[in-house]
């Protein structure tokens, strides 16, 4: 495990609201209250988290990456970014990032499109979709709810001419990204498993996600 | 404890990746054909199954069976539709534009690429298109804000906008907004620029232009023909788009969409796969 980096001179694991391990290949979901700040950590580098954000108290109101890259013009996800909803209400903000590049229009693996790309071979293997599936069924949603989403610490590059491919992370150990939540979410976590590609640099590996209340 | 995987292990993973990644990438401009001729070629009138007329800032829905195709034209002027689809016997399965563009290793769709669900099975083949990929696969189309912000008049209701369209095209398959997709933008020529900011390439598209999807499978879309928040003309003035349904042609033993690429293949063998 790296060092902690402070953005903040009050804000470190001592005295996080939660802090939470993610093992390789898991999925996690969990509250997110307005003004809170949460922090996603790549712990070993190079591994994409595949994220999801739903209103708290209206799940059919959640992340849309259309609506993202729409209001700031740009595909990427950095500081400064708001996160947006399908019915266009700022979600989060991103407020800290110590990769500089994430990804929101490559979507997350599944078994069946992971036959398509790779192979009809690769079909059992775990792969974000079937997480994600398990753990918004937790909170009485489905395959339905699952939208396109964001890939913290996943580098997919597009080209002016529209070439579009992923390559190796850059995010390093111990990298991460925070956000202010601007209402109450359900933030749904799958740390991806994906082995065919260099999303994860092909050895998924453990996060970290903790939340803190926003004087700390 | 964690555990790492071994360096041997990651190796032959990462060579079986870039295998994957230059056949996908060198592919397109060898394989990909020109864009279809404009002005259109006439259509056989008993291929006709309906006509329709899609009035600027309108919306429409129709199912489209396996193998009908489903003509979009500009043939009065310039305008941007949205679409969207769901498979019709289990509308949990829809249009999914990261898969689209991951599995063809590119954002610019045009004649000879393919249209993914969120399932790996082919949704449309792009059998035609004049524009040569003038499409807008990220950013999708106009919100009420996104209108408020581009127009003078933002609180005139007749502008009507692409997400309120859908919301309605969904109400009335029974659907809510939880089931809209993210939203392919036909005619709406946004490209990104080295550092990811969105730009519009209007010399990709003209008026006349038309595309042709074949359903692959059977299908409810919904269309909405608004104008893209990054189209440039800084009035509201969406024209008309004619669409037109089209009777099922059996496709060729070596059918274009069908052929082209590896991904392609296999996913037409997911869609089999669904059928046997």
């Amino acid at each position: 495990m790296t060092e902690f980096v402070r953005t903040s001179p009050l804000r470190g694991p001592e005295n996080a609201l939660t802090d939470y391990s993610i093992p390789a290949e898991a999925p996690w979901s969990g509250i997110v209250r307005k003004g809170q700040i949460i922090r996603i950590e790549d712990s070993y580098g190079q591994q994409a988290v595949d994220t999801l954000f739903y209103r708290a108290d209206d799940f059919a109101e959640r992340y849309s990456s259309q609506d993202t890259m729409r209001a700031q013009g740009a595909a990427y996800i950095g500081i400064g970014t708001k996160i947006m909803s399908n019915e266009g209400n700022v979600m989060l903000c991103v407020s800290a990032d110590s990769c500089g590049r994430h990804d929101t229009s490559a979507g997350a693996c599944s078994c069946e499109s992971n036959t398509v790309r790779f192979g009809h071979d690769t079909k059992y293997l775990h792969a974000c979709r079937d997480n994600f599936v398990l753990e918004v069924t937790k909170h009485g949603m489905g395959k339905r709810d699952i939208v396109p989403n964001i890939n913290f610490f996943m580098n997919v590059p597009i080209t002016p001419s529209g070439e579009m491919t992923i390559v190796d992370g850059i995010s390093a150990p111990g990298d991460f990204v925070e956000m202010v939540a601007e209402m109450d979410v359900l933030c749904v976590v799958s740390n991806c498993p994906q082995i065919n590609n260099p999303c994860n640099g092909f050895d998924p590996t453990p996060i970290r996600i903790l939340i803190w209340d926003g004087e700390a | 404890m964690h555990v790492r995987r071994s360096p041997e292990e990651i190796a032959a993973n990462r060579t079986r990746y870039e295998e994957h990644q230059s056949r996908g990438l060198e592919f397109a401009p060898k394989a990909l054909p020109e864009p279809s001729p404009v002005p259109a070629p006439p259509v056989e009138p008993a291929r006709v199954i309906r006509r329709e007329t899609i009035p600027g800032g309108w919306y429409f829905s129709t199912a489209l069976k396996r193998g009908e195709v489903i003509r979009i034209a500009l043939e009065d002027g310039l305008s941007s539709v949205a679409l969207v689809a769901w498979n019709a016997a289990d509308t949990s399965e829809r249009l999914n534009l990261p898969d689209t563009v991951k599995l063809q290793w590119t954002t610019a769709l045009g004649k000879g690429r393919v249209v993914f669900s969120d399932m790996g099975r082919v949704m449309f083949s792009v059998v035609e298109d004049s524009s040569g990929g003038a499409h807008d696969v990220l950013m999708g189309g106009s919100t009420a804000a996104s209108n408020a912000t581009k127009y003078a008049s933002a609180n005139d209701r007749r502008l009507r906008n692409t997400r309120d369209n859908l919301i309605l095209v969904a109400g009335k398959l029974g659907l809510d907004r939880r089931d809209i997709p993210a939203a392919l933008s036909l005619f709406a020529p946004v490209r990104v620029d080295e550092e990811g900011r969105f730009g519009w390439r209007e010399e990709l598209r003209r008026a006349g232009d038309y595309v042709e999807l074949r359903a692959e499978m059977d299908l409810l879309i919904g269309l909405a023909n608004c104008p893209h928040p990054l189209d440039p003309n800084p009035a509201y003035a969406p024209n008309p788009v004619v669409v037109t349904r089209l009777r099922a042609v059996p496709p060729a033993a070596d059918d274009l969409c069908r052929t082209a690429t590896a991904e392609a293949v296999r996913g037409f063998e997911n869609n089999d796969d669904a059928l046997s």
